[in-house]
């Protein structure tokens, strides 16, 4: 799913300064999967804001509410009655929530409070790691299952580099030479004429350096 | 000799048989040209043609290009390099095209050292295409007449392609292959790694004569003069992909005080002899980092002077 | 006026044992002091990061989760959830410019009765050195 880390409390703090009502939004989607912006996370922040607002002698009003999702009008619709009444809005979703409830309620000002990372998944309890870069051309079969554009720190289709070092990347010990791993893994199997020719250069085009992208499922849309 | 892909001395050097001798120089953190012209001085005449880097461990400097035109200007032949970190697949056909229209002859394309390292870590690595991409993509220009995007070029440029190789990186099975992959991109030279475990470079030398590379490339062997202890130490633990055996170390300590470097530039010269005689070695890529200075003793030392008049 | 100051002090103790310690202390007539309000929980697993931080958030000076011993809580590991727990909420009050020891994590066994007292008369000590929680001061205000 879309992975986040919170921003700073000192960050937050700052975006909210001027205000003395706010909500904080979280969502059930992908944040709460990843533990940063569910509803466990809003309640934190918003103690969190109470708290900080209270010692300093100024205190801020801080409600918690959590939506199905963000990323649905029918869900950010829900907000409708309640969102006028507060100053500002935090939320807690990936960068689609804000930009979706901004649209939504042009009125009110909405303010992240994630900074949203990648496209990962659970290694251990408490640990997610990029696996996707989201470049519309998926072609992980070719590499056994694992996908050089995400996981190379050079998104190489030919690698390895000379970097890599006992299967690590050149960049850190804490990240592993997806090369070393594609490579070892068509050894082993015997395939290492898959990894012979030259892939040749990628269409980046599909990989957002062509422009923001739309999905359409032509099955699915009303002509009303 | 008419059927020279880009009839550059290091390229008609080789071809005439010659056992090759390559050096290398980096260019300068601003705008000095004098410190090119410096370090030209002593590479001149002692090496076939001087690597050029590009923008080394991200680091910015001069540009390749830039810094090839001055050597040009002094009476030397550059190896230009490009590597795939800083430019786009436009920009890099563009630079080939301009550097061979100033007379740069001789192009290695390297992956690139990652942004992190340098002095500007927040950059946008490019990366758009690969090294073994960039090989093909010049191979393409030279001997089709063709952009990468199929379109016919006005002018061809004349370049002979080269390539790094690091028989040290792990697994060391792969390393092989990798260079069958370089050559059959189009690669015409490699240089490789600076070499210290001779064992694992006969390994791999062995295994490249065995699939019949060494007869389809040009391959230098690396040659870096350990200057002393602190040095070998350093790239053994700290220089990813290099493989220092601790004999060599211990061989420079027990050098005694003041005779290190002097030692290092024995056991430089030593390997250097040996690949005069080694099948599948063609030359030696001599990176005297910073000690440029010195080339014109390591190279009458090593036996490699004169050049060859080709 | 600090030295009038007495601090309200919460503090979770699992049931089997930090509160059975605090029994025991109670039996064997060694005081500590009233400031200290005990709530009982099932396991100190059960306290999350919230309950600390609205702890703090209504007015408490100090609060502390008191859990079985490592290695011996009755439900394997929800002491090391609790200290995990109590870390973040040190870090937190930290980056709000409190005091961290504001907020602390004892393990006892439920034979510990004297340590009971000797933790909870520490706290107390300690939190009416750090003075009343800012938190509090300007709620009065």
């Amino acid at each position: 799913m879309i992975v986040a880390d919170r921003k700073s409390l000192a960050e937050i703090q700052d975006m909210v300064k001027k205000y003395n009502k706010i909500l904080v939004v979280g969502c059930k989607g992908c944040v709460t999967v990843c533990n940063v912006g569910g509803l466990k996370e809003v309640q934190i922040l918003a103690s969190s804001l109470r708290i900080g607002r209270k010692k300093d002698n100024h205190p801020m009003e801080v409600d918690e509410q959590v939506l199905e999702r963000q990323c649905d009008p029918e869900y950010v619709e829900q907000l409708k009655d309640d969102v006028d009444c507060y100053d500002a809005v935090i939320s807690m979703a990936c960068g689609v929530g804000p930009q979706f409830l901004s649209e939504a309620y042009p009125d009110q000002r909405f303010y992240p409070a994630v900074n949203t990372t990648s496209f990962g998944g659970a290694v251990a309890h408490g640990v997610w790691e990029e696996r996707c870069a989201g470049c519309g051309t998926c072609v992980i079969h070719y590499f056994d299952g694992m996908c050089p554009i995400a996981r190379c720190s050079k998104s190489l289709l030919n690698g390895p580099c000379g970097g890599s070092d006992n299967g690590k990347c050149e960049i850190s010990k804490e990240v592993d030479c997806i090369w070393d791993k594609i490579v070892r893994k068509k050894m082993e199997q015997g395939r290492i004429e898959d990894i012979l020719d030259v892939v040749p250069p990628k269409d980046w085009s599909t990989g957002g350096h062509g422009g923001p992208r739309r999905s359409i499922r032509e099955e699915l849309i009303r002509n009303e | 000799m008419n059927n020279l892909k880009s009839g550059s001395n290091l390229e008609k050097v080789l071809k005439a048989g010659h056992f090759a001798f390559t050096g290398e120089l980096g260019p300068p953190r601003g705008t000095d040209v004098e410190v090119v012209k410096e370090k030209a001085k002593y590479l001149k005449k002692n090496v076939d043609a001087v690597n050029i880097t590009d923008n080394q461990t991200a680091m910015v400097r001069m540009s390749s290009w830039a810094a090839s035109l001055i050597l040009i200007q002094e009476g030397l032949e550059p190896n230009f390099q490009m590597v795939c970190r800083d430019r786009n697949r436009l920009a890099m056909q563009a630079d080939i095209l301009g550097a061979s229209a100033h007379g740069i002859r001789n192009m290695l394309c390297l992956s690139g050292d990652h942004q992190k390292f340098g002095d500007h870590p927040t950059a946008k690595g490019v990366f758009d295409i690969d090294s073994l991409q960039l090989i093909k993509m010049v191979k393409t220009m030279r001997d089709e007449g063709k952009f990468l995007s199929d379109a016919e070029l006005e002018g061809i440029p004349k370049i002979f392609i080269g390539a790094a190789a690091n028989p040290f990186a792990e697994p060391f099975e792969w390393r092989v292959h990798r260079l069958a992959k370089k050559v059959s991109a189009g690669v015409d030279f490699i240089q490789t790694q600076c070499i210290y475990n001779m064992e694992k470079f006969r390994e791999f030398i062995k295994q490249a004569n065995d699939m019949g590379l060494t007869e389809k490339v040009y391959i230098l062997a690396g040659v870096t003069p350990m200057k002393s202890v602190g040095m070998a130490k350093y790239m053994k633990n700290k220089v990813p992909g290099m493989d220092v055996p601790d004999e060599i170390i211990k061989r420079l300590q027990g050098a005694g005080k003041g005779k290190v470097a002097d030692e290092g530039i024995k056991f430089a010269c030593e390997q250097v002899e040996e690949f005069k005689g080694m099948k599948g070695v063609h030359g030696v890529h001599m990176m005297a980092i910073e000690w440029e200075h010195m080339v014109p003793e390591i190279a009458e030392r090593a036996g490699v002077l004169p050049r060859p008049q080709v | 006026m600090s030295e009038t100051f007495e601090p309200t002090i919460i503090a979770f103790c699992c049931k089997y044992c930090a509160y059975a310690a605090a029994d025991l202390a109670g039996s064997m007539r060694l005081s500590y002091p009233s400031n200290v309000k005990i709530s009982q929980v099932p396991c100190t697993g059960r306290v999350d990061i919230v309950h600390l931080l609205r702890a703090i958030e209504d007015g408490a000076d100090g609060v502390y989760v008191a859990g079985c011993l490592e290695g011996d809580c009755h439900f394997v590991s929800g002491n090391l959830k609790a200290r995990k727990r109590v870390e973040y909420v040190k870090r937190t009050l930290e980056e709000l410019g409190i005091e961290p020891e504001r907020v602390e994590m004892f393990n006892l066994s439920s034979a510990m009765g004297p340590r009971f007292a000797e933790t909870a008369n520490e706290m107390t000590e300690k939190i009416r050195n750090l003075g009343p929680s800012p938190v509090k001061i300007n709620r009065a205000a």
